[in-house]
Parts: structure tokens; C-alpha cells; sequence
């Protein structure tokens, strides 16, 4: 004997646990578009080489994610992204460019990126500044001092770096651990009584604040694990690239707002997925590889990936709203 | 006499005159350091530079204003669009200005009811739906530019935006002043302006009391393009030609300008003359620092370094415990 209001309700927590899954749908309905076009492009190989080119963008959205559950928004993390970058790439060179130098420079360059969320955080949140502007403005900034740190692109990584990420570990590729990693990241993220407070905070900030919630240490927290993650992106660039440029991140700072919109999570905080997130990212990815696929003209592939994309935003927004009515 | 100190005090505090007196402190202080900074000459070209992103700034206060997080991210990539279009017409003859505003207008037009249709209709946040549209226009953008590689201004443009018309001012800074007039008129005595502010304050009030709150807001979002594509093509008049993604750059000046000016980004609190002493305030600022022949990377640090100061001046929000 169920209910059909029981029903409804079981559907709906569904959808209420598991944000993410009309992004899925939407990547299923992208992968075998891409398949149709050109079965190739769903070879083992070609999926690798995805991965490959979007784990950076993967790895921002994410950490746009969590500014956006407490109802902020980070405009700097394509900056974060560049500092990190020439940072690393920049003290590997210095350290001599051994496998100890590697790592050391990439633990610095995580430490970079959790000091700019945190500057992001203080002055969005002590300070009380918008966060659109605020951001744009230390965003300014960051990509100011990745010029002092590198003033032109070039400068190239040992090969250990780019040889590692773009190789193989027991004949899996590279990149698939760190999805994994990820993957197991965002596991335990879910799980922890942190997230549950940042979304109490990005629901209602004044209800959080009256309940007893530290607001303000949580707010900057997610600033923090922002700039965090931009960090971690920032690696995976230098992996792909295989050298410094200190404005390679800046025009990705939008997508990773895209990407998070994609995954189901709207921008008004309070609820969302990181999974999805991570979703909306290769959702990007995949678009820009079926308009290329289908064999659209050069000239008129950024056009059509625009309308693409401006369509998976509608679509998103519209599909998120009707579940959660 | 305490009433007449705090009206005193009231005054000081306001937007537009602490934006103004920052303005004439940044002249003191170019003038300082590089002697010749404030001379008329200079201070025109300054107002030129400053009325393209006034202009711009325009629309994106206006749609600011009616509130529900209106906001225009698509401005940059109408000002690049409406420079190429504009540049493509008229081939650098006369005779094509008026077909070349015609067709810049219509486009901003066009696209900014896109964007007011499914921020209204289709209720997508403003940030998305400006979002999405201008990696549409930027995709449209590359798509116009090979059809025909580059267009030039006619010179009654050029002459227009750079050089005096009337009591040796250029003719781009008074129609910026015009634009300031009617945006005021419009805003403090028509029903319009009226009711941009009823809708950005609280749209539900508006709606009881019978206003039309989706119209206008597709409206405002139209008068975003259309204030962009007038930017655009008056970009192309100070440049010459046409080049690539010139727009890009105003898409958050044009927001820090409405925000330095005063205008909250909640929406249905302030105007248009705060914006434009805020546009002013940013391009002098961008100009002394770009005078104290600093490297590009000591600009950049402090520029953003006095914009974060700046803010701290306005805009800050309400502490919880209130």
C-alpha cells in the first residue's frame, strides 16, 4: 500500500540527496552525442585525453562549489589558479628542478592557494565586502603579484612532472587517480559535520548565526578550501602545460561558475553537490568536443559551443527548480 | 548647531562626494607627480576614456538597480560585438554612420531582450542567464571578425569622440553628460524610474500595487545592451579600428563603477551620477598608476590593492549581531 504522496515524497529526496543526477543525465545524453558523431571520441584513449585537458576545471569547480554553498562567490579562483601555477613552476626552477624540489614546490604552491582563500575570505567576510566585486578586486591583485613571480609566459617543468601526470601507473592512466582521489575527496566532504554547517549558513545566514553557528570561521573556512582546490587545479594545469603562465587561469573563472551551475547547484546557496560540479565541468568539456566532432565550421565552433553551453545553463536551472518544488 | 555638524557629516559620507573628493585628490596627486597630469588637455582625455565605461556603466546600474540580483555580464561582449559590426559597416565613410548605429543599437537591443526574457520568463538568475550569453556573443564575435578581418571608423566618428565640438570640449564627453541628464530625469521624475526602484526594492510590494515588473526589467536589460552597444561603437571611434574582444575588459569595471558610485547591488538604492564620478574615479586611477611608470605587475597589485580600499569606503554590509 504506498501512497502516491509517498511516492512523490521518496522521489523527491531522491533528487533532494542527489543533486547531481540531471547533470548526469545530461553527460549521458552528451556521451553518446559525441559517440554518434564520432565513435572514437568514446575510445579509452580520447576519454583519457579529456580527462586529461579537464581535471583542472574539474578540480575548480569544486572549489568554486563551496563558496557557492554559503551563498558567496569567488571571482578570483582563475587568479589563485595562475599564482599557484608560476609559483610552482617558478620555485621548482630555483630548487634545481629534482624530485625533491617537485614535491617541495607543490606542497608551497597548495600553501599559496589556501593563504589567497583565506585573503578572500577576510576580506569578504570580516571586512564585509560583495563578494562579486571583492573577489574581482583581490583577483586583481593575485594575478598582480603572479606577474612580479613570472612577467611572461614560458619557463618549462622538469620532465618527471608532465611525464608523471600524462603516464601511466599498473596501465591506468595517471589522471584517473586523481579523479579517484577526488572522487574520495568529496566521499568524505559530504560526511563531515562541516559541510552541514556551511549549508546551514549559506540557507539562512542570520537562522546560523541565531543558532549558535560561527558564521564568520565558516564562511572563511570555505574561502579557504577554495583556494585550496584552485590549487590542487593549478597543479593539474602545470601537468598538462608543462610550464608557468601567470594569466593561464583568468578566463576560466567563469566556466568554473558554469560548471557549478551545470551540476545542479544553484547560486543562492544552502544545497548543491560538489559531484555535480565536478560533472558540470566535463559537461563543458564534452560539449566543446561534440561541436567539434559533428564537424561545425572553425569559425562558427565558438558560437555553437555558446549556445550549447547558454542552453545546458537553461536547461539546469529549469530542471533544479522543478525537482526541488 | 550639533543638527547642522551631523547634516555636514551626513553629506561628507555619501558616495558621490566621497567619490568626487577622491577624484580631486587623485588630480592633486597625478599633478604632483608627473606635472601636466591635470592640465585641461589631459583631463579631457581622461573624461573620454571615462565616459565609454560611464556609458556602459549605464545599463549595468540600471539593470542593478531593479534588483533580484540583476546583474549584466554580457555588456563586454556587446561593446566588442557592436565595435566590429559598426567598424564592418561603415568601412571607415560617413555615409555609413547612421546604417552602423541603427544596426549597433538593434543588436544591443536584441540581445538584452534575450537576456530580459529568460531572467523574466524563464526566471534564470541574471548571473546565469548574462553568463551564458556572453560566451555566446564572444562565440558570434569570432564568427563576424573572419567574414571581413577589420573595419574602420569614419572620420566623423573619430572626430566626434576625440576632438572639441562645442567651447573646446569633445563631442563623446557631452553626450555622456547628456546620458547623465536623462538617466537622472528618467529615474527621479518618470514613472518609469519610479518603478525600477518599487521593483529592486521589494518586487512583490511593486507587483500588488500593479506594477508591470517583468516589462520592465526586460526593458532595463534591453537599455543594457543598447548603453553597451553605444559604448562599442564609440570605442571604435576612439581607436580608429576594430580589434579583437575590446569589450572584455568592461564587464566588471562596469559593475565596480555602479558599485564605487554608490549604487547597492541588492538593488533599488542609487543612481546614475554616483556611477559616473565612480567611472571617473576608476580611469583616473588606472591613469596615475599607468603615469608612475611602474611595471605591469606593480599596477596590477596596486590597483587591485585601492579598489579593495576603496570599497571599504561603501558598500559594506551589516554586521549579524545588528
Amino acid at each position: 500500500m504506498t501512497l502516491p504522496m509517498q511516492t512523490s515524497f521518496t522521489q523527491r529526496s531522491i533528487f533532494e540527496r542527489f543533486p547531481f543526477i540531471p547533470a548526469l543525465g545530461i553527460l549521458a545524453v552528451l556521451l553518446i552525442l559525441n559517440g554518434l558523431a564520432e565513435p572514437n571520441s568514446l575510445s579509452f584513449r580520447a576519454i583519457t585525453g579529456l580527462t586529461k585537458t579537464y581535471l583542472a576545471l574539474m578540480f575548480l569547480a569544486v572549489a568554486q562549489s563551496f563558496v557557492v554553498f554559503s551563498s558567496d562567490i569567488d571571482l578570483s579562483v582563475g587568479a589563485i589558479l595562475s599564482l599557484v601555477n608560476v609559483s610552482v613552476v617558478v620555485m621548482i626552477d630555483q630548487l634545481g628542478g629534482g624530485p625533491a624540489a617537485v614535491l617541495f614546490a607543490c606542497f608551497a604552491g597548495i600553501l599559496v592557494g589556501v593563504l589567497c582563500g583565506i585573503f578572500n575570505g577576510i576580506v569578504v567576510v570580516a571586512l564585509r565586502l560583495q563578494p562579486i566585486v571583492a573577489t574581482f578586486a583581490t583577483g586583481i591583485l593575485f594575478t598582480g603579484i603572479a606577474l612580479w613571480v613570472l612577467p611572461v609566459a614560458g619557463m618549462p617543468v622538469p620532465q618527471s612532472f608532465w611525464r608523471t601526470y600524462g603516464g601511466r601507473i599498473l596501465d591506468i592512466p595517471f589522471v584517473f587517480y586523481v579523479v579517484a582521489l577526488l572522487g574520495l575527496l568529496i566521499w568524505l566532504a559530504v560526511r563531515t559535520r562541516f559541510i552541514i554547517q556551511l549549508m546551514a549558513v549559506g540557507d539562512n545566514r542570520l537562522a546560523a548565526y541565531q543558532s549558535g553557528l560561527p558564521v564568520t570561521r565558516i564562511r572563511i573556512m570555505a574561502f579557504a578550501i577554495c583556494g585550496l582546490f584552485s590549487a590542487v587545479a593549478a597543479l593539474c594545469i602545470i601537468g598538462d602545460t608543462a610550464s608557468g603562465d601567470p594569466v593561464v587561469g583568468n578566463a576560466m573563472t567563469l566556466y568554473s561558475v558554469a560548471a557549478v551551475v551545470l551540476g545542479g547547484t544553484a547560486l543562492s546557496g544552502g544545497s548543491g553537490s560538489m559531484l555535480g560540479s565536478a560533472i558540470g565541468a566535463l559537461i563543458i568539456g564534452l560539449i566543446n568536443s561534440f561541436v567539434f566532432f559533428v564537424g561545425v565550421s572553425s569559425e562558427w565552433q565558438n558560437f555553437a559551443q555558446g549556445i550549447a553551453v547558454l542552453l545546458a545553463l537553461m536547461a539546469g536551472v529549469l530542471v533544479t527548480r522543478r525537482i526541488s518544488k | 548647531m550639533k543638527n547642522s555638524t551631523n547634516v555636514v557629516a551626513e553629506i561628507a559620507k555619501t558616495p558621490l562626494v566621497v567619490a568626487l573628493g577622491l577624484i580631486v585628490a587623485l588630480l592633486v596627486l597625478g599633478e604632483l607627480l608627473s606635472p601636466g597630469f591635470a592640465s585641461l588637455s589631459q583631463i579631457m582625455r581622461l573624461l573620454i576614456v571615462a565616459s565609454i565605461l560611464g556609458v556602459v556603466a549605464a545599463g549595468q546600474n540600471l539593470v542593478i538597480l531593479g534588483g533580484r540580483e540583476g546583474i549584466d555580464l554580457s555588456v563586454g561582449g556587446v561593446v566588442s560585438l557592436s565595435a566590429v559590426v559598426a567598424g564592418n559597416m561603415m568601412q571607415g565613410s560617413d555615409a555609413g554612420i547612421i546604417p552602423a548605429i541603427i544596426a549597433c543599437l538593434a543588436t544591443g537591443a536584441f540581445f538584452g531582450l534575450l537576456n530580459g526574457l529568460g531572467v523574466t520568463l524563464l526566471r534564470i538568475p541574471p548571473l546565469i542567464m548574462t553568463l551564458g550569453m556572453l560566451g555566446v556573443l564572444q562565440g558570434l564575435l569570432v564568427v563576424v571578425r573572419n567574414g571581413i578581418p577589420s573595419g574602420l571608423a569614419a572620420p566623423g566618428l573619430a572626430h566626434f569622440v576625440t576632438q572639441p565640438l562645442m567651447f573646446g570640449v569633445p563631442g563623446m564627453i557631452w553626450l555622456w553628460g547628456a546620458i547623465g541628464v536623462l538617466m537622472a530625469a528618467m529615474l527621479k521624475r518618470t514613472l518609469f524610474g519610479y518603478r525600477v526602484y518599487a521593483i529592486g526594492s521589494n518586487e512583490n510590494a511593486a507587483r500588488m500595487a500593479g506594477v508591470p515588473a517583468d516589462l520592465i526589467r526586460v526593458c532595463l536589460f534591453m537599455f543594457s545592451g543598447m548603453f553597451a552597444a553605444v559604448a562599442g561603437f564609440c570605442i571604435l571611434g576612439y581607436s580608429g579600428s576594430s580589434f579583437s574582444n575590446v569589450g572584455a575588459q568592461y564587464m566588471l569595471s562596469s559593475i565596480i563603477a555602479v558599485v564605487l558610485g554608490g549604487t547597492s547591488l541588492s538593488g533599488g538604492k542609487g543612481g546614475y551620477t554616483g556611477t559616473m564620478a565612480g567611472a571617473t574615479l576608476l580611469v583616473l586611477l588606472q591613469s596615475i598608476l599607468t603615469t608612475l611608470n611602474i611595471e605591469e605587475a606593480g599596477r596590477q597589485f596596486a590597483f587591485g590593492a585601492t579598489l579593495l580600499v576603496l570599497m571599504l569606503f561603501y558598500g559594506r554590509g551589516k554586521a549579524l549581531r545588528g
